[in-house]
């Protein structure tokens, strides 16, 4: 293993982990308000959560492109304003995958909080507890295998995209190409071995995710049963 | 007369399966007994209860407890459901399954009174099984968390959803007994909801019976649920021949064909006592 694919690894790694905890942090009260509002516009909230599920990555990353663009007005306001450009950069390709990962993590934690029994959420409330302090005691320690599953999606999908990185980032190594782009770059190169190193690992490492995925919803079929 | 605890008057539309319908309550509900809502399903009883906790919101109205109000539609007063001091326990009993007994109990309470999660630890019987979580316990030791986690915050006023109806008749009469212990002990206005006429008997000092969203009857639990009061055709003398336990034998008269009574297997009936002349 050389410097170089180490590096690109470390950059998939890095952008999923921030990925995830980002997505962590930002997908509950998205999910929160998903699962218990009663706004009625809320169903084009969800459908703009679930968009990057049915877009094509490359639609997203042209969009998003063009958006972080200094020649149009988000991407100048950006740089004049913060002095962040976000096309061609980590930042860049890291909002790019916030924005595609979020459905992963908001509708797993979604469907964890709706299947919950409403009168969980009352119960605590009438024994005098907020709604803060519901969702940290009672909601979220009894969804843990549905966070488990948004976070393991969110990272494994994170890992594996291509399209909107590829828009974004425009594969610079060392600084937006991650693994994933590296098996199509070295494929383009006549580089089998390379190629067969990236995908093996990229191979082996959603493989993994799935089973640990999967052995957690066994054990919460189980535990729902009660 | 009996000084007046919860004083409701609210509105509220509901949907059941025999279509919408308006519950509209006029109560007021004294001090320290144990209260009935009796009536059929979908006749609004769990949604008033629901309203008194404050999950659920009345159209308009009023509801004043002691001297605080917790409802006014016109003033636009609505006090949360964590500010209201009272105890809910729910028909499936909502137990948190990540919690264990000893938790449940000190979750309940805003500040740790040891004492008394010790004492209802052993008022319930469930001493021993402090460390077991919700999915580890019997029907009967579930529904007895529920009570105690309801009241390890010493709530003013008790509501009861139908907390007996998911056990087996043996343990329903045990646990019957120990709620009417309890009330006696903890002294919380009590409302249960229930249609259940052994166990209204049993618990209730006054019941109320709503029918269409609506009290149609109140009163002493004998005089309100004596259906044969109120029907006079399904009157009967008889006379009982023997006790045995819970088995009554009773003799009729069928001199009289048109109030002969198609008694069948399972069939509940109501008896009143009442000297033969």
């Amino acid at each position: 293993m050389n410097a170089e694919f180490l590096q690109t690894f470390w950059i998939s790694i890095k952008l999923a982990s921030l990925t995830t905890a980002i997505l962590f942090i930002v997908g509950i009260p998205i999910a929160y308000f998903l699962s218990y509002s009663k706004f009625r516009l809320k169903v084009v909230l969800q459908a703009l959560v679930s968009m990057p599920l049915v877009l094509p990555p490359s639609v997203l990353g042209f969009y998003l492109l063009l958006a972080f663009s200094p020649n149009y007005w988000f991407g100048k306001f950006l740089l004049n304003y913060f002095d962040v450009q976000l096309a061609f950069t980590f930042l860049g390709i890291l909002v790019g995958s916030l924005i595609f990962n979020l459905p992963f993590m908001v509708n797993s934690i979604q469907t964890g909080l709706s299947n919950l029994p409403a009168s969980l959420k009352d119960a605590s409330y009438s024994l005098g507890k907020s709604r803060i302090t519901t969702l940290m005691k009672v909601l979220l320690p009894n969804i843990k295998p549905a966070i488990l599953t948004g976070i393991c999606l969110t990272f494994a999908h994170t890992i594996g995209e291509f399209g909107v990185i590829l828009m974004i980032g425009g594969n610079i190594p060392g600084k937006t190409r991650v693994a994933s782009l590296a098996v199509y770059d070295s494929v383009q190169a006549l580089n089998f071995t390379e190629a067969h190193n990236y995908a093996l690992f990229l191979f082996a490492f959603s493989f993994l995710i799935l089973i640990f995925i999967y052995s957690i919803n066994k054990e919460y079929l189980r535990w729902k049963k009660f | 007369m009996e000084e007046v605890l919860i004083d409701i008057d609210i509105t509220k539309a509901i949907h059941t399966t025999e279509g919408k319908q308006t519950l509209e309550v006029k109560l007021q509900i004294p001090r320290y007994g144990f209260f009935t809502l009796f009536g059929k399903s979908g006749a609004g009883k769990t949604t008033l209860l629901r309203i008194i906790a404050g999950l659920t919101n009345p159209d308009a109205g009023k509801i004043v407890v002691g001297k605080s109000v917790w409802f006014d539609s016109l003033n636009k007063i609505n006090i949360k459901p964590r500010e209201r001091n009272i105890g809910f326990v729910f028909q499936d009993y909502a137990l948190f399954p990540n919690m264990t007994v000893k938790k449940h109990l000190e979750y309940a309470q805003d500040t740790q009174d040891k004492n008394h999660i010790e004492e209802l630890l052993n008022i319930f019987d469930l001493a021993g099984l402090s460390s077991r979580k919700p999915e580890n316990l019997s029907g009967g030791q579930k529904q007895r968390l529920a009570v105690a986690r309801a009241l390890a915050k010493k709530p003013e006023i008790l509501l009861l959803d139908e907390p007996l109806s998911a056990l087996d008749e043996e343990t329903r009469l045990a646990l019957q007994k120990e709620l009417v212990l309890i009330h006696k002990q903890f002294n919380a206005t009590t409302l249960l909801v229930s249609h259940d006429i052994n166990e209204i008997l049993n618990l209730s000092d006054y019941v109320y019976k709503i029918d269409h969203g609506k009290i149609i009857k109140s009163g002493e639990a004998g005089t309100v649920l004596g259906k044969a009061s109120e029907d006079a055709a399904q009157k009967i003398p008889a006379k009982i021949t023997s006790v045995n336990g819970r088995e009554l034998s009773i003799i009729y008269s069928e001199e009289n064909k048109a109030e002969k009574p198609e008694f069948q297997p399972g069939e509940e009936i109501y008896i009143i006592k009442k000297p033969l002349i």
